[in-house]
């Protein structure tokens, strides 16, 4: 790290990204072999492909998560934009720090703890007054929503802040109604934010394994609970068939939602 | 600039009251609460049966209340060298790993901070993404890569540096090189936007009064990016202690670390008590820093 050699600095810099792309390279690659047997190369074949469309268990699981991910994300959305709201445009009030802590703590905090935690509260809830009936779906929603409203919230923070608030006070004084200045004003504004932050909470509770593990019922086994107990088993080349279709879904959806942002901006620019 | 609020909140009251309540009776409910019935529950017995644990408060006859306070279990986590072993453990990993992340995680941020305007957004894109793809599928590459006949071993026997394949897989070097990877981002993001913000006439003022490229770097970048530094390494760290997925799957039987050892007395051992109490103390430890990343974070935004 010499600041005299920049090139040294870049040359670290292209190790990084080598580092951080090679495994996923690796897996894609061996996708597409032939031979069981991942680490030998044996010709090129889709079979692992087809072996996946007509694998039950890992698609009714992948059903199971993307409903999860859906309602999660737009539970999350709402309240992780309110919460932002609360935390940037109230200024000082009484619940001001147990929110921030609340917002703050989930980011940094152990799946373990938040699994148990969680798993603990269902059934200490169901115990006292009846609700949830038993562990499922619903649970696992509910727990994800409340560790990704945090990465919401500070994703629509940091849209809060940056933005002036004049122009909602110019409408304000213009005589427009408080719900009509959120939905004509404020919402446009921070539509970014709250489509980066939907795309986040659904890609989070996708992902999570252990949390859902410790708050999942029988009958809801969620994508990452199916492929980490074949993963314990040995490698298999259809969980690489299967990272290789979840990489190509998240890399164009985000080079699509990119593109829409780019585009929306630039309009933007070009109207001032 | 000083934080204003919004207008239509000041003049609203009944929506800004509700605006606020909502999420903090959420979390209040689903995140505040549930770490005081770990704590009830870790004071209490374990029993056999569905919950699998003992009430810890009790009507006793004649309408008195009885607490029954059973701290057996933190004593088993004390006396029981294999939990005292796997928080050390954990510790000494995840601080180990941080720190190769920063070796790692700072040039980078360097180097996307001090790469031309247009190319910045991509290199952070390029970051960003491995990020979004499922974090046990890419634990789950590296084990292809890592064991006996796997990719790294045949490529380092060809090129001759081994003639024997190299025990790689289910190791502490595996867990160490799986936590690197799964938190770079996590590292070089909040590095890069303090590297980004830094005002570069403080290096040309440096460098004109004379001050050698590589002391500006420590006198003048390094101090000015602590506040990122800190950050990343909390938001590194902090999750590692805990970590279940890399020990797990690229950890050998005797990787000792405490997440995998509260998964194993949930799951395997179904003691619901000790699992809480494991919980409780790896809480207590990680409370400071917690809360210091709770202040880096307020103290990070604009007023």
């Amino acid at each position: 790290m010499n600041g005299k050699r920049p090139s040294l600095v870049f040359s670290l810099l292209a190790f990084g990204y080598a580092f951080l792309y090679a495994p996923i390279v690796s897996l894609i690659v061996y996708s597409f072999n032939e031979s069981r047997l991942v680490t030998v190369w044996a010709g090129f074949s889709t079979k692992w492909y087809v072996s996946l469309l007509h694998n039950d268990q890992l698609l009714g699981a992948a059903w199971v998560s993307l409903r999860i991910a859906v309602m999660n994300a737009t539970l999350a959305v709402v309240l992780g934009a309110l919460a932002a709201t609360a935390l940037v445009r109230f200024g000082r009030f009484r619940g001001r720090p147990a929110l921030a802590l609340m917002v703050g703590a989930p980011l940094v905090m152990p799946d373990v703890i938040l699994g148990l935690a969680s798993l603990l509260l269902f059934v200490a809830m169901e115990q006292l007054i009846g609700w949830p009936a038993g562990r499922g779906m619903t649970t696992i929603t509910i727990a994800h929503v409340t560790f990704s409203l945090a990465y919401v919230a500070v994703i629509v923070q940091s849209r809060l802040v940056r933005q002036d608030p004049s122009l909602e006070e110019a409408a304000m004084d213009l005589g427009a109604r408080p719900w009509k200045v959120f939905f004509v004003i404020t919402l446009p504004l921070i539509a970014p934010a709250l489509a980066a932050g939907w795309l986040l909470a659904f890609t989070l509770s996708l992902d999570d394994l252990v949390i859902a593990s410790f708050v999942s019922g029988p009958g809801a086994s969620t994508l990452p609970m199916v492929v980490y107990s074949s993963v314990r088993l040995g490698i298999s080349p259809e969980i690489n068939a299967l990272a290789t279709v979840l990489v190509v879904l998240v890399t164009s959806g985000i080079a699509i939602a990119g593109w829409l942002l780019h585009r929306r901006e630039a309009r933007r620019q070009l109207a001032e | 600039m000083r934080r204003r609020s919004a207008p239509w909140l000041r003049r609203f009251r009944p929506g800004r009251w509700v605006v606020a309540a909502v999420p903090l009776l959420w979390l209040g409910l689903f995140f505040g609460l549930p770490f005081f019935i770990v704590v009830r529950i870790s004071l209490s017995e374990t029993v056999i049966g569905l919950p699998p644990y003992s009430a810890l408060l009790e009507w006793i006859e004649g309408g008195m209340l009885s607490i029954r306070l059973n701290f057996a279990n933190f004593a088993l986590l004390w006396q029981d060298s294999l939990y005292l072993d796997a928080f050390i453990n954990s510790v000494r990993v995840a601080a180990t790993a941080t720190l190769l992340c920063l070796l790692l995680g700072y040039p980078m941020a360097l180097g996307i901070a001090r790469a031309r305007q247009s190319l910045r957004i991509p290199l952070l894109l390029l970051v960003i993404l491995p990020f979004w793809t499922s974090f046990l599928i890419r634990v789950y590459a590296w084990i292809g890569i890592l064991k006996g006949n796997g990719l790294a071993n045949n490529v380092l026997l060809w090129i001759g540096w081994i003639e024997q394949p190299l025990p790689l897989l289910h190791t502490d070097f595996a867990v160490h090189l799986g936590i690197v990877y799964g938190y770079l981002p996590f590292m070089v993001l909040p590095l890069y936007a303090t590297l980004s913000r830094m005002d570069s006439s403080l290096l040309e003022a440096a460098a004109d009064l004379g001050c050698r490229p590589s002391r500006a770097f420590w006198r003048v970048t390094v101090p000015q990016s602590r506040p990122g530094i800190l950050a990343g390494s909390l938001l590194v760290f902090v999750p590692a202690v805990g970590e279940f997925v890399i020990p797990d799957l690229l950890g050998g039987p005797d990787t000792l670390m405490i997440g995998k050892v509260l998964w194993s007395e949930f799951f395997n051992n179904r003691d619901w008590p000790v699992a809480a109490a494991v919980a409780v103390a790896l809480l207590v430890l990680l409370v400071a820093p917690v809360l210091l990343f709770e202040r880096l974070r307020e103290r990070a935004q604009p007023r």
